[in-house]
């Protein structure tokens, strides 16, 4: 009976870091196989003509300083461009691949290490068209194909943000991918659609800054829209579910798993606070881009909430029986008894709900019961829901050495059922996997 | 049997040396109680027993009484017992509190001991007959030259001790115990599981209670059904007096849940107001204003005025193990075990909510977890007092729950200080100004009932009794608000009666807070001046004593040769405890990590004079604990609320230091000097290590922050662009 | 049902969901774990299943069955000490005490592990425990101790 690991006990910001592993995975088993085929085809996408350095140091002025700053934390830049324990944006963040790692990069205006030298010009190219300064192609972890969208003006205050950022000098480190980055080349060619963000006239202004936030800077879909083979998001399925970190990005659009339907102001104080009323609290990769939302504007919050909620074209009456289901389901579990792991170890905070002073929320209410996968569920229970250092949060505890593997099965499969939701599929084996491969 | 008891029965009193004139000050707390056998007796088998109203807080009280009082009566220190605060058996030394302990206590212990050695050695040499200067006392036996030897049980026959202290005493000048590291004698129990705390008392029969605490300050119980819990299995009671609700069971855990089936039941009336802006709240309150210092004194109309605002946030004292008493209350009389800071002044505040005769009352110390000054220990002794009131005969088993302890602990204070001063052309500080903000830190329940938190709660609720501030010397909002340098300083204090939220003494009082003003606004004027933060401060500063301390902080952590690098900075801070106990100076280095607002303490440098050291050991230990709880406190702590409740209720709401911003090295170093007065040194270092992280943090980032705490948030919000 | 603590079966008689800390505390009468927070937040109810550190408080007695339990009681006496207990009377490393035998055991539960674990490790394991006398350098340097006595150093 092996046990559970301990728990990492670390912030999700010092985790692993988006990895678009499954992503990559397909993407391997694709273009391994067709490598020798297309080789010759690709030789003519291998880069576009380098942009020179430009001069520096440069200086900005302190409102766009100040709005490059919000911008950068609704993209979540320090994510991939700070490794654990490392300095601010300096890169060097592993990204494991089926390929190999790849590694984020040194965004300081170091002039040598980082982007210090490159012009205004070249680092809109990156974000736009995914090049760098040398003209060579990005891995598309870079989510490009998102910031794409972005306008001038905020790609400008993006760049006096990081230009006046402390330069750290951190040599990049190599990328250990063995595929030619003039694969990128022919992958953008069929999937990647440059091109700014273009209005929706029939909807109104917030709207609009809410689209063009989650679909440019906010990169939502990255995580919350399936992958094709190739790793690309599929356009016809946006927002319809997607997987990060080993963790299941549940859907935003009409087939939302959550019990109770997203409103507006729900979403609003969630993105702000981590948290909001009968709906759970962000975990996993997730908690990383509240944190760095709570930074934002009501202003770009609203209009965040207010696109996303818009995703879900249900009408009001299916919402409110998906509402009324839930909370029925969760007056029932407050008055059971079944599972003596959960009367042990969960009944005491999670039987009280959130009403209650000190009561966690109902769980027959929580995302990760109803999502496709109970790996979501194995790792809150395993590493706890814990706020970044120094910061106030709510406090869900690591159960980690608590439970055997056959424990935890079993109150996954007794949780799956207070969903209401058909049973996972061999969860034993899920949990036997986690807690080998430690995700 | 007490000890007035023990006395009248023990025969005809023997008054072997003359009693000092009346009104002359005997040393310490001999003062109060100058009987020598109320502090140590020795029995005719030799056992030596030694009473302190003092209480074990965790601070090594016990361990460096037992090393005065082994030493001065030239004994083994196994050879003496200790006992600690006890209604029935101990002295009344009031609360332990203020690092008075060795200066009230240990003094007092002292010189009794030292004058039992005289009386005994005078004894001695009248039945030996011989020059009582020819004999010498060691382990337990006075010995003649020649080798004779009389027991001191053998001597102590007919109230040998029971007299007045003297004013002079001789004290020995053997250091076999005092000025060494000797080991604390309660950590052996408490790293093997032994009972060590009241939380480990276990009585036959005992029971398990939990009290429903209301939602927010003043909510009334509007209606509650209690016989779906009280049909719980194993729930023995509920017990209700007006608002006071508690459940009594057999087991800790089942009262743990039918306390949470209660609470659900309970409906709550609330009423209370919590201010939203409390910086902009206080100084609209009414205030008692007192000139403490410098009445006279004018900052002069120079040039070069300077002025700031600092704050410190309502703060918990958070303790890791939350209050517990155990209560018995059987013939009309009630046994309470309480880790109160003061059981004479508990048994008062239980007596008049019981209405029982105080000598009805036997409240008992045991160690709790570290309290840090007045928490809820007073409290939850009330809530057990009342609960076993309901069920007489069994012994009753009270512990506050984790949000209970955050919620309804008296705080410390939310203050301001406002500082101004002016230089003159050489850069001297020639008037400064400094007026601070606050309300009351003491609430202590001392014989009054009103201040307990249960005492509201009950159908015919007690009154707090007004606030009051507490004097200078010693002061509380304006505790060390008065500069110890030179110039000239008007020093007032804005005491505000009114309490939106409830507080009392935390650890150091508003020392923590003045000197991280005055040792802020020092290194700001320091900077303006265009001179060295150190050489400024010893500029400033006659006191020979405080200029050692600051001289060997300085030296040992290198301040001279000092080199700054990127993100990294350094800062210095001293103060002298309540401008009369022990003297602390420290330098510390720090590293900001600006997108993150992470400040974290690399190396610590502190220097502290506690005049004597008995223990230098327990002085280090002392220091460093103050060092890292002001880090904790300024780093990351404020109390939050809503317009009704405090939301603060458990450590991921009111986050503390943890290990991986615990600083990589941490020095004390302590000047002993024999001789002199021992100086409180427990709350020495809370003041001067929040002075030293702002300077340090203003020297790394070039941003001086005047808000405690400098917490990621705040630290992201202040150096973001 | 029966609890494996400190070496001996216990048959114990209460209610399966009930958590380990009450069980230790009151019908075994160990004092070492301490109800701090019953939040899994402080860490002052740590002790060892099967060599990982748990928090008792949170850990009902249902999925102890079977599992070997260690509490600070089964590291040594005050007459006989082990390593840890005697690394931190060595070190002096406690104030109030109250936190440390959950301390213990977290570091316990690291150095069975890895013996030889460096200060650093140290300090990370011992991340989910609080301290509130701030006796954390005391406590990070008895357990680098403890991993020299166990080492067999002297």
């Amino acid at each position: 009976m092996a046990n559970i690991p301990s728990a990492r006990w670390t912030p999700a910001s010092a985790r692993a870091k988006k990895t678009l592993l499954s992503a990559w995975r397909l993407f391997a088993e694709v273009v391994l196989a067709g490598v020798l085929i297309v080789l010759a085809g690709f030789a003519g996408c291998a880069s576009e003509s380098p942009i020179a350095p430009g001069a520096q140091p440069q200086s900005f002025p302190r409102e766009q300083v100040t709005k490059g700053a919000e911008l950068a934390h609704l993209g979540n830049c320090l994510g991939c461009h700070t490794a654990q324990g490392g300095k601010p944006y300096a890169g060097g963040t592993p990204i494991k691949t089926p390929f190999g790692t790849i590694y984020g990069t040194n965004i300081t205006p170091d002039a040598d290490t980082g982007i210090g030298r490159w012009p205004l010009e070249a680092f809109t190219r990156a974000l736009r068209e995914g090049l760098d300064r040398e003209g060579r192609h990005l891995y598309p972890a870079f989510p490009y194909d998102h910031f794409t969208k972005l306008t001038d003006e905020d790609i400008a205050a993006l760049y006096a943000f990081l230009m006046t950022r402390e330069p750290v000098r951190q040599e990049n480190r190599t990328d250990k991918v063995p595929i030619p980055r003039a694969f990128v080349g022919v992958w953008k060619s069929r999937y990647f659609t440059p091109g700014a963000y273009q209005p929706d006239t029939a909807r109104g202004a917030e709207w609009n800054r809410g689209a063009y936030l989650v679909q440019g800077l906010g990169h939502c879909g990255a995580c919350h829209t399936p992958r094709n083979k190739l790793g690309a998001e599929e356009k016809n399925a946006a927002f319809a579910g997607g997987e990060v970190e080993g963790w299941h990005a549940p859907a935003l659009n009409g087939s939302s798993p959550s019990p109770v339907p997203w409103t507006a102001d729900a979403l609003q104080s969630y993105l702000r606070r981590g948290i909001a009323d009968l709906h759970a609290q962000s975990a996993g990769p997730m908690q990383e881009v509240t944190h760095d939302l709570s930074h934002a504007s009501d202003e770009a919050l609203r209009a965040i909430a207010t696109y996303v909620v818009s995703l879900d074209t249900r009408g009001e009456d299916e919402r409110r029986r998906h509402a009324d289901a839930a909370l029925e389901r969760a007056r029932k579990v407050k008055a059971m008894q079944g599972n003596a792991i959960y009367d042990g170890a969960c009944a005491d905070c999670h039987n009280r709900g959130r009403a209650e002073e000190g009561g966690a929320l109902e769980l027959p209410l929580g995302t990760a019961l109803t999502v496709p996968t109970p790996r979501n569920l194995a790792y809150i229970i395993r590493d706890g829901i814990v706020p970044p250092e120094g910061e106030r949060g709510p406090w869900m505890p690591a159960f980690a050495g608590m439970l055997t593997d056959g424990q935890l099965t079993d109150l996954l499969n007794y949780l799956r059922a207070l969903s209401g939701e058909p049973a996972w599929p061999d969860v034993a084996r899920e949990v036997r996997n986690i807690t080998r491969g430690d995700q | 049997m007490n000890r007035r008891e023990f006395i009248a029965t023990g025969g005809a009193l023997i008054v072997s040396f003359a009693l000092p004139a009346w009104g002359q000050k005997l040393p310490g707390a001999l003062d109060k109680e100058p009987m020598l056998d109320a502090w140590l007796r020795v029995a005719a088998d030799g056992r030596i027993t030694v009473f302190t109203g003092k209480a074990e807080l965790g601070q090594g009280i016990k361990t460096a009484i037992l090393q005065i009082a082994a030493e001065q009566l030239a004994v083994d220190l196994n050879a003496v017992e200790l006992v600690t605060a006890d209604t029935a058996r101990t002295p009344n030394e009031g609360y332990t509190a203020g690092s008075n302990s060795m200066k009230d206590s240990g003094t007092a212990i002292l010189h009794a001991a030292a004058q039992a050695r005289e009386i005994l050695i005078a004894e001695a040499a009248r039945r030996l007959g011989a020059p009582a200067e020819t004999l010498t006392a060691a382990r337990g036996e006075i010995r003649t030259r020649e080798g004779k030897r009389i027991s001191y049980g053998a001597l102590v026959q007919n109230e040998l001790l029971h007299v007045r202290a003297a004013p002079q005493s001789k004290l020995t000048a053997a250091r076999k115990y005092m000025g060494k590291p000797v080991q604390r004698v309660d950590i052996p129990a408490k790293v093997t599981g032994g009972v060590a705390y009241v939380h480990d008392l276990r009585l036959p029969d005992m029971v398990h209670a939990r009290v429903v605490r209301p939602p927010s300050y003043g909510a009334k119980l509007k209606s509650i059904e209690v016989e779906p819990v009280a049909k719980m299995a194993g729930v023995i009671k509920i017990v209700r007096d007006g608002s006071f609700l508690a459940v009594i069971a057999a087991r800790e855990w089942t009262a743990v849940q039918s306390m949470r089936a209660l609470r659900a039941q309970a409906k709550w009336e609330e009423t209370a107001k919590l201010p939203r802006d409390i910086y902009a709240t206080l100084p609209r309150l009414q205030s008692q204003d007192t000139v403490i210092a410098g009445a006279e004194t004018q900052v002069p109309q120079g040039a070069r005025i300077l002025e700031a605002e600092y704050r410190r946030p309502y703060q918990l004292h958070g303790a890791i193990g939350p209050a517990c008493a155990v209560a018995r209350y059987e013939n009309g009389a009630l046994t309470l075990w309480t880790h109160s800071q003061g059981v004479y002044p508990l048994r008062g505040a239980i007596a008049e909510l019981m209405s029982l005769a105080p000598e009805r009352v036997h409240c008992i110390h045991m160690e709790g977890s570290g309290c840090y000054g007045h928490n809820a220990a007073d409290d939850v002794a009330a809530d057990a007092a009342l609960i076993a009131r309901s069920l007489p005969g069994k012994p009753v088993r009270v512990q506050w729950m984790r949000e209970d302890e955050h919620a309804w602990e008296p705080f410390g204070a939310a203050m301001i200080g406002k500082t101004r001063a002016t230089l003159d052309a050489s850069g001297n500080v020639s008037g400064w100004q400094y007026d601070v903000w606050s309300n009351t830190h003491s609430t202590r329940p001392a014989g009054k009932a009103g201040e307990l938190a249960a005492a509201r709660l009950v159908e015919k609720p007690f009154q707090p009794s007004p606030p009051r501030p507490i004097p200078q010397p010693e002061g509380g909002g304006d505790r060390n608000a008065i500069p110890l340098y030179k110039f000239p300083a008007r020093v007032t204090h804005h005491f505000i009666p009114e309490m939106p939220v409830r507080v009392s003494a935390l650890r150091a009082l508003g020392g923590y807070m003045n000197v991280f003003s005055i040792e802020s606004f020092v290194d700001e004027l320091a900077a303006v001046a265009k001179a060295d933060p150190v050489e400024f401060r010893l500029r400033h500063l006659d006191d020979p004593r405080g200029r050692d301390v600051i001289r060997l902080a300085a030296e040992r952590f290198g301040w001279d040769t000092y080199k700054k690098q990127n993100g990294r900075g350094r800062g210095f801070a001293f103060a002298r405890y309540k401008n009369l106990a022990a003297y602390c100076a420290l330098a510390m280095e720090v590293e900001v990590e600006r997108e993150k607002g992470d400040l974290r303490v690399l190396r610590v440098v502190a220097a502290v004079d506690s005049g004597e050291a008995v223990n230098p050991d327990g002085i280090r230990n002392q220091i460093e604990g103050g060092i890292l709880q002001s880090l904790s406190w300024s780093t990351f702590e404020a109390v939050m609320y809503n317009d009704t409740r405090i939301t603060s209720r458990d450590w991921g709401t009111y986050p503390i230091l943890r290990f991986s911003h615990v600083p990589q090295q941490l020095e004390v170093h302590v000047i002993d000097r024999p001789g002199e007065h021992f100086l409180g040194t427990g709350e020495a270092a809370q003041g001067p290590a929040a002075g030293a992280l702002a300077n340090a943090l203003a020297h790394a980032t070039g941003v001086r922050v005047r808000e405690l705490p400098f917490s990621p948030r705040r630290l992201r919000q202040v150096l973001a662009a | 049902m029966k609890l494996d603590v400190n070496g001996r079966l216990h048959e114990v008689d209460a209610d399966p969901a009930t958590p380990l800390l009450y069980v230790l505390r009151e019908d075994l009468k160990l004092n070492g774990a301490k109800f701090g927070c019953g939040l899994g937040q402080c860490g002052a109810c740590t002790v060892l299943a099967d060599g990982e550190a748990i928090f008792s408080c949170l850990t009902p007695i249902s999925v102890l069955q079977g599992r070997r339990i260690t509490t600070v009681e089964g590291l040594g006496t005050v007459e006989k000490p082990g390593p840890m207990q005697r690394a931190f009377i060595d070190r002096q490393a406690a104030q109030c005490g109250y936190c440390i035998p959950g301390m213990m055991m977290r570091a316990q539960a690291l150095l069975e592990k890895k013996p030889a674990a460096s200060e650093a490790e140290i300090r990370e394991a011992l991340q989910p425990n609080l301290c509130r006398c701030g006796t954390h350098m005391r406590i990070v340097h008895a357990a680098v101790r403890a991993g020299e006595l166990m080492r067999g150093k002297s």
